[in-house]
């Protein structure tokens, strides 16, 4: 909603990241000097309201509340004012020294929406400011009404429900006062928050005062009597209603009739063109990646053997140059022809795909098909990512509603083939055994990919929760808003990816050298040449994949002494081996993120079905192939 | 408590046209004679006399070679008659264990004599179910005067809650046509999807608009408030509306 593009703009490169403590929210903070002022700005999670108790909202809540901050900017979309006001409100119950932006004011007379600055000013009774934070608009105005409040800490203005909410609300309040109980909130925000229900303040109460909760239950049931409707709800009516009248009086809007986007919007989610669009994208996205990846790759690999060729053949003559040189630069090296070619340029489109409006169609249309594997349309933005990088697709998969779904996404996401799964797949099946097997096993990968997101989601215990999303409307994409997206994706593969790359290719080179791959690659004969029917060295293969999935074809050319990988594998060994190595192991990388967010067991477990599921899948395909031969 | 519906009972064949065209028409649509004939197993010539006669009662709007749609009225008899249905199909493979493949034909039979006071029962006795152990399909909510299945139950279910009143002539979202519009009457859910819907602006008497109804039982757009909001199917069955009634159903 433009709150992160102010924060760049407030803060420019002065930026700590980091997470709010105990929780695995990220938390941005940054500094700003303003006309003689040094000023500290926070960026807090993008929430819709105080009450469904995500760690996010919990978060934003006792920072403002807790924390006091001098002034708080509230930014809300224009367009949707109705909606946001309902947040703002809850800003105001708290005492909240506040300035409301209204951002994206330039979208929302599009809209045909005109807004009464002045007037929604005066009846909110804090400064209201307008910006459109993409071009720099308003941002300066947001900074100069914040110092303002902050020094002049104005009075905030008692906004009033209805008279007999009012009245409950009162009684409450007069109890938390009169027992002088002291919560760090404003008495009457309590007053509220324990009508709701709300289970964190309720606690905080019971250990307070008994009797505030015996009040408080009681109250509330004979209210709850009294309306024929629950409290929660009543409250929440009661903030509409206000938001209601606010922009009744403050807001006019006309009918805009825009026939392109009615008709894009027509088609993207049409039953048949709907269908087409979102097969059209994620192939397009695909495609797009292979095209552009594998020449940039080629590119900057050259330019990086002009540097220093890395020699295979040194490892037996000189070890320790081969560690440094194979390993370390190995892993750099993997590092900049992957994330830069094909990482980099997919989620520069995905974010484009994103900003647009188009993805959340895409999202919309296929979301009966996530059902099938306990998930709802949101969760195909984080299974997309997997097909860059697992490690960020991972991270995004913060955007789902509860553990059970993140969890369910993200092994998923275990199985989709990244952009190093990818060219292992087209460098060995794709080049030396036909392109068209190459897209089958995708295919197969997909197949996969849903039959084991339906065993998942039958054996984690757990509800699936529906899908909630709102449905912004289509827009030209902002470049701004889509390079910091990118960026915030691909950070994460330069801070856990590209180390362990660097670190683990140096490891993996010393098991090489001194033949300790060898042994363990002979204890996995059983499998590797029996059940797979892959050559013996193939168990070597598998252990340098581990680490990165490339080296796969990387470790097969240095053993086998040759590009031509027909020299060491026969067609279906190749087919075979492939899918091992779309399906295998997460690669290191991966398991950090997975141990980092989900705890150590679940990364355990995650690996092992992974295993199993190549072990099946693979033999099963070997076995068949031979048969079909 | 039960009330006295202010006629005699339906005939047996008016309220099985009625089920087969509410079960057909989905989102409203219009449905053909022929599904009708198939699904009934009667003569295409015996449907179009009977749907006359319908259209002559004011219980659907017959359009030769076009097809037919509910009314109101005939909304709210298919409405009660499919809830009677589905609520029975719950009653006999749950509680009796009856075999799913009888299931169905038993409960065709039941529906017809089952009476609003046993039926208020039934629904307690199950614990308000939401939707049919047969095809996984929305019970429709009752149209007795409760404001809340609360009230009715004092049996708790875990976990369940509602907001809003039930009213009379309650239409569950899900059955709407894009273009339908509607006064939020009556969520059942979980207390946090509860919380979330009231949160993006779906309070008690919010007035709102079906914008779009995604194919393969996916989620529907629904305009509220002036944004507009994508709810998947198991959400969207469980938010009931008050069909606007000086404005056209569907588009």
């Amino acid at each position: 909603m433009g709150k992160s593009v102010i924060f760049n703009q407030l803060t420019g490169s002065n930026q700590i990241i980091g997470n709010w403590p105990g929780k695995t929210v990220d938390r941005a903070e940054g500094t700003l000097s303003f006309e003689g002022y040094e000023i500290r700005v926070i960026d807090l999670p993008g929430i819709y309201s105080f009450s469904t108790f995500s760690m996010e909202e919990i978060v934003s809540r006792n920072y403002v509340a807790l924390e006091k901050p001098d002034a708080v900017i509230n930014v809300v979309d224009a367009s949707v004012l109705e909606r946001n006001l309902f947040f703002t409100l809850q800003l105001l119950e708290m005492d909240a020294p506040l300035v409301l932006v209204l951002n994206q004011v330039d979208v929302a007379k599009n809209k045909g929406i005109i807004i009464d600055k002045d007037k929604l000013s005066a009846l909110l009774g804090v400064p209201v400011v307008f910006a459109t934070a993409i071009r720099g608009e308003g941002i300066y105005e947001a900074v100069r009404e914040a110092v303002k409040v902050a020094a002049s800490k104005p009075k905030p203005k008692h906004l009033t429900y209805r008279k007999d909410l009012e009245e409950q609300i009162e009684k409450l309040q007069g109890i938390i006062e009169t027992e002088n109980l002291t919560f760090g909130y404003p008495s009457r925000w309590v007053a509220i928050k324990l009508l709701e229900g709300d289970t964190e303040i309720t606690e905080l109460a019971a250990e307070k005062s008994k009797n505030l909760i015996l009040q408080t239950k009681r109250m509330g049931e004979e209210f709850e009597k009294h309306c024929q409707e629950k409290c929660f709800s009543i409250i929440a009516s009661e903030r509409y209603a206000l938001a209601n009248s606010i922009v009744a009086s403050s807001l006019q809007q006309d009918e805009v009739w825009h026939p392109f986007t009615d008709k894009l919007e027509w088609f993207t989610t049409h039953r048949v063109f709907g269908y087409v669009t979102a097969f059209a994208v994620i192939g397009g996205l695909l495609l797009w990646t292979f095209f552009v990846g594998t020449t940039l790759s080629d590119l900057i690999s050259r330019g990086l053997n002009l540097i220093h060729p890395i020699n295979s053949e040194l490892s037996a003559s000189a070890p320790i140059l081969s560690i440094i040189l194979n390993g370390f630069w190995g892993g750099i090296d993997a590092g900049l022809t992957l994330i830069i070619p094909f990482v980099i340029p997919f989620y520069l489109l995905l974010a484009l795909i994103e900003d647009s409006g188009l993805l959340i169609r895409v999202a919309f249309m296929m979301d009966s098909a996530m059902h099938k594997i306990g998930l709802h349309g949101k969760a195909l933005i984080p299974i997309i990512l997997g097909y860059g990088c697992s490690v960020p697709a991972i991270h995004s998969c913060k955007i789902m509603e509860t553990r059970r779904e993140r969890l369910l996404a993200a092994f998923a996401i275990t199985f989709a083939p990244c952009s190093a799964r990818t060219i292992v797949l087209f460098g060995m099946v794709g080049l030396f055994v036909g392109i068209q097997w190459a897209l089958l096993l995708y295919v197969v990968n997909l197949a996969i990919i849903f039959a084991m997101g339906r065993i998942a989601m039958k054996a984690v215990p757990g509800k699936s929760t529906g899908l909630i999303m709102e449905m912004s409307s289509f827009k030209q994409p902002s470049l701004k808003v889509v390079l910091k997206q990118t960026w915030t994706r691909t950070k994460s593969l330069i801070y856990i990816v590209f180390p362990i790359y660097i670190v683990g290719g140096a490891l993996i080179q010393v098991l090489y050298i001194y033949d300790i791959l060898t042994p363990i690659s002979n204890v996995m004969y059983p499998l590797t040449v029996l059940w797979l029917g892959l050559p013996a060295f193939a168990g070597v293969l598998l252990l340098l994949g581990a680490v990165r999935k490339e080296l796969i074809i990387l470790g097969a050319v240095a053993i086998l002494g040759t590009t031509n990988l027909l020299v060491g594998f026969t067609s279906v060994q190749l087919v075979v081996m492939a899918l091992v190595a779309m399906l295998y192991i997460p690669c290191v990388s991966t398991m950090a993120i997975l141990g980092k967010e989900f705890g150590w067991k679940a990364a355990a477990l995650i690996s092992l079905s992974n295993i199993g599921t190549a072990l099946l899948f693979g033999g099963l395909t070997f076995h068949l192939l031979t048969l079909l031969a | 408590m039960p009330k006295n519906r202010g006629e005699i009972n339906l005939q047996k064949s008016t309220q099985d046209y009625l089920k087969a065209v509410y079960s057909l028409s989905k989102n409203r649509e219009k449905v053909n004679n022929t599904d009708i004939a198939q699904k009934l197993e009667v003569t295409p010539a015996s449907v179009t006399e009977m749907l006359k006669k319908l259209a002559a009662e004011d219980y659907i709007k017959y359009s030769p070679y076009h097809g037919s749609t509910l009314t109101q009225k005939g909304l709210n008899e298919a409405q009660k008659i499919t809830r009677k249905h589905r609520l029975l199909e719950s009653f006999l493979s749950n509680i009796l264990h009856i075999g799913p493949d009888k299931v169905h034909l038993e409960a065709c039979q039941m529906e017809h004599t089952l009476s609003d006071e046993a039926e208020e029962s039934l629904c307690r006795f199950l614990k308000h179910p939401d939707t049919c152990p047969d095809d996984k399909k929305t019970i429709p909510a009752c149209d007795l005067p409760f404001s809340n299945c609360e009230e009715c139950i004092q049996l708790h279910q875990k976990g369940l809650e509602q907001v809003g009143k039930r009213n009379k002539n309650l239409t569950s979202i899900r059955e709407l046509k894009g273009g339908t519009f509607g006064k939020i009457s009556f969520i059942r859910g979980e207390h946090k999807v509860l919380q979330r819907l009231l949160d993006m602006g779906l309070t008690p008497g919010t007035k709102i608009q079906i914008v779009k109804v995604a194919p393969m039982d996916g989620p529907v757009v629904i305009a509220v408030r002036g944004s507009k909001l994508a709810l998947g199917t198991d959400i969207a069955c469980n938010v009931f509306v008050e069909i606007d009634p000086c404005k056209p159903i569907g588009e």
